[in-house]
């Protein structure tokens, strides 16, 4: 310990004595380090994003939409046709075990009015079960009720940039907005959700009942009067999520009398599987550009072997008179490599300064989240630490290793 | 007395090449514990190579060599490094001392080897400087001092540690015969006060004449080996001398 102590006082020393030199040879670890730092911080902010959205979508998600049929040999696109209906989304929250809750939707656009305000906007006519499986919380006032589904009520909850648009900034709960002449109660305002992770606004949407909307906004399917548009199905757990989905295909398959063989009249995606693709890539993005800066820091590492084999020749006389009067090999490996990662974390603790105040100014101008983690500032100055005993020991392992009598006589 | 160094069927032998070099061709001989040695002979007499032998800097390529008691024949590097640390004090020509570092810290740096707690070593170096008449200059660094000066921190640094033997390599080279002399008259206090063994290698005889025995080498052999019965007496020399000039006045 004492001579830790000792070998940290005459590095310290050396270094001084060389201030430029020491400086210069810093600014390789120093910019390795801030480079780490803001790279893995600008990396891990998007990351952190695209959970943030996956989240606001709900969770354990799978979309099940009405597929193509093919009629007399023709065949029609995705959601042409009604074959999707509330009897199967009933039937798939009751009979598939893996399967939590199922909520249908319709949707359509339509211009809502309050007074001398109006705003085309996108209804949904959904369950209550939708409000649990997308995670909506209320702002102000209450969701509608099974009952109020049942009875076909008129009544509507808007999402906040539909309440901005009509009510500005009083709470529209309890009052009256008019859809296709119809006056509508609104129950209450979803709080903001955001961006969807495809850009979408997800608070511009008003939601009624399923039941009022196919009776009185967006008009009954002709073919069939329980045709739903889409229906959002919420597994009993992430792991539960194949087998949820290998259960509806099963049941509708059986509910649509779809001859092995057949394709399906339906379409089901797995919405989780298809945003985590997303967070993969930005992982994957933010190791890179990790990967990109930790070159800069090893290039740094190789500065510090230079100097300290500069270092190591410069000092041969004061090697072997240290070696003359008593310094054993250890001794003298201690000394340099001390010297060497002093340098190092210096420089570490210099570069963790800089790239926090670099993300921090990221975040600020270019308004890109970053997000610098303790960890990762531990790794950093971790790292560095290494790269000065790396790069250290060879130079210090030549110091220690010189002959004395060469060393003494050397001019 | 007990000898201090006993050397016997000392060889050297460098191999340049193909062609081996021999440096040494078996030297033997002893000296015993308080003597002031003198080691003479022209370049090339191999006294250089004798002397990195005498300071465990090097090892011998047959014969023995026992210092203090101790056979250093066998040891390792690191085991003659301790060895060194503990028995011997160096004084070179060049001073080496650590230029940026105050004579104090100089001459503790034997002692940074050692586990003496810091405040110790400060007193040790201090009393040390103290007996080479630098008080007043423990703060000072070699470039603030005149060669003398510089010479005097070595060779407190090399008795800082209590050494058996202190071994000089040319320490009067790099200075004027006055400052010489009074290098000389150091080496004899520490010798007659302290009983430490002095040896002194040296090519002047006006250096030799200081010691009380001459030990003569020429071309890796014994040349002879003389007792001085009546050495010269270094602070009577300086009391003859004019009175120059006070080296003090060179430094600040």
């Amino acid at each position: 310990m004492n001579k830790i102590v000792g070998s940290t006082r005459i590095a310290f020393r050396a270094l001084e004595v060389n201030r430029m030199r020491s400086a210069l040879t810093m600014l390789g670890i120093i910019i390795g380090v801030a480079a780490v730092i803001a790279m893995v911080g600008v990396g891990a902010g998007a990351t952190a994003r695209i959970q943030q959205q996956i989240q606001s979508i709900g969770s354990n998600l799978i979309i099940v939409l009405p597929g193509s049929i093919s009629s007399n040999g023709v065949r029609l696109g995705s959601g042409a046709t009604a074959t999707l209906t509330q009897d199967d989304a009933k039937a798939i929250a009751a009979e598939c075990p893996s399967v939590a809750l199922a909520a249908p939707a319709v949707r359509g656009g339509v211009q809502v009015v309050n007074g001398n305000n109006n705003w085309a906007t996108n209804a949904q006519g959904v369950t209550p079960d939708y409000m649990t499986i997308r995670d909506y919380t209320m702002l102000s006032g209450q969701f509608f009720t099974t009952q109020d589904v049942d009875a076909a009520a008129k009544t509507a909850v808007l999402g906040e940039t539909v309440a901005q648009n009509l009510f500005g900034d009083s709470d529209p709960t309890g009052q009256v907005v008019i859809i296709k002449n119809v006056p509508f109660t609104v129950a209450g305002v979803l709080t903001p959700k955001g961006q969807s992770p495809t850009g979408q606004d997800q608070d511009d949407v008003i939601l009624l009942p399923i039941s009022t909307a196919t009776q009185k906004v967006l008009g009954a399917n002709k073919a069939n009067a329980q045709a739903i548009g889409s229906l959002m199905v919420q597994a009993m757990s992430p792991q539960a999520m194949d087998q949820a989905i290998q259960e509806m295909e099963a049941l509708l398959r059986e509910r649509h009398r779809i001859l092995p063989g057949l394709e399906d009249d339906f379409t089901i995606r797995n919405l989780t599987e298809v945003f985590e693709a997303q967070e993969t890539s930005a992982q994957v993005m933010s190791i890179l550009l990790g990967a990109i800066a930790s070159v800069s820091l090893i290039v740094g590492g190789i500065g510090i072997m230079n100097i300290m084999l500069v270092s190591v020749t410069e000092r041969t006389r004061e090697i072997g008179l240290r070696q003359a009067v008593g310094a054993k090999t250890r001794d003298i490996l201690l000394q340099f490599l001390v010297e060497a990662v002093t340098l190092s974390v210096l420089g570490g603790i210099v570069g963790i300064v800089i790239g926090l105040t670099a993300s921090l100014l990221i975040s600020h101008f270019a308004e890109w989240s970053t997000q610098v983690s303790p960890l990762s500032i531990l790794l950093a100055f971790v790292f560095s630490a290494l790269v000065g005993v790396f790069f250290g020991y060879y130079p210090a392992r030549k110091a220690a290793f010189l002959d004395p009598i060469e060393a003494l006589r050397y001019e | 007395m007990a000898s201090v160094i006993e050397i016997k069927d000392l060889v050297k032998d460098y191999k340049l090449g193909e062609v081996p070099v021999h440096v040494l061709k078996g030297i033997s001989f002893l000296i015993e514990r308080g003597d002031f040695v003198s080691i003479m002979g022209p370049s090339g007499s191999g006294k250089s190579t004798l002397m990195n032998i005498l300071g465990c800097l090097d090892k011998p390529t047959s014969g023995s060599y026992q210092l203090d008691g101790i056979s250093v024949a066998g040891l390792n590097r690191d085991q003659l490094a301790d060895i060194r640390n503990k028995k011997i004090g160096f004084v070179f020509q060049q001073f080496n001392l650590l230029a940026r570092t105050s004579a104090t810290e100089n001459v503790e740096l034997p002692l940074m080897y050692t586990d003496t707690p810091s405040r110790e070593r400060h007193e040790r170096a201090r009393k040390a400087l103290l007996t080479v008449g630098l008080a007043g200059r423990e703060e000072h660094q070699p470039s603030q001092l005149s060669g003398g000066q510089q010479q005097r921190v070595a060779i407190a640094r090399s008795l800082v540690n209590d050494p058996s033997i202190i071994l000089a390599d040319e320490p009067t080279g790099a200075l004027d015969s006055r400052i010489g002399i009074e290098i000389m008259a150091i080496f004899q206090r520490l010798n007659r006060e302290k009983g430490i063994t002095m040896i002194v290698v040296t090519h002047d005889p006006d250096i030799a004449a200081y010691s009380n025995r001459s030990i003569h080498f020429k071309d890796g052999k014994l040349q002879f080996d003389e007792k001085l019965a009546q050495p010269r007496e270094a602070r009577k020399d300086l009391e003859k001398l004019p009175a120059e000039q006070p080296e003090e006045i060179v430094s600040s």
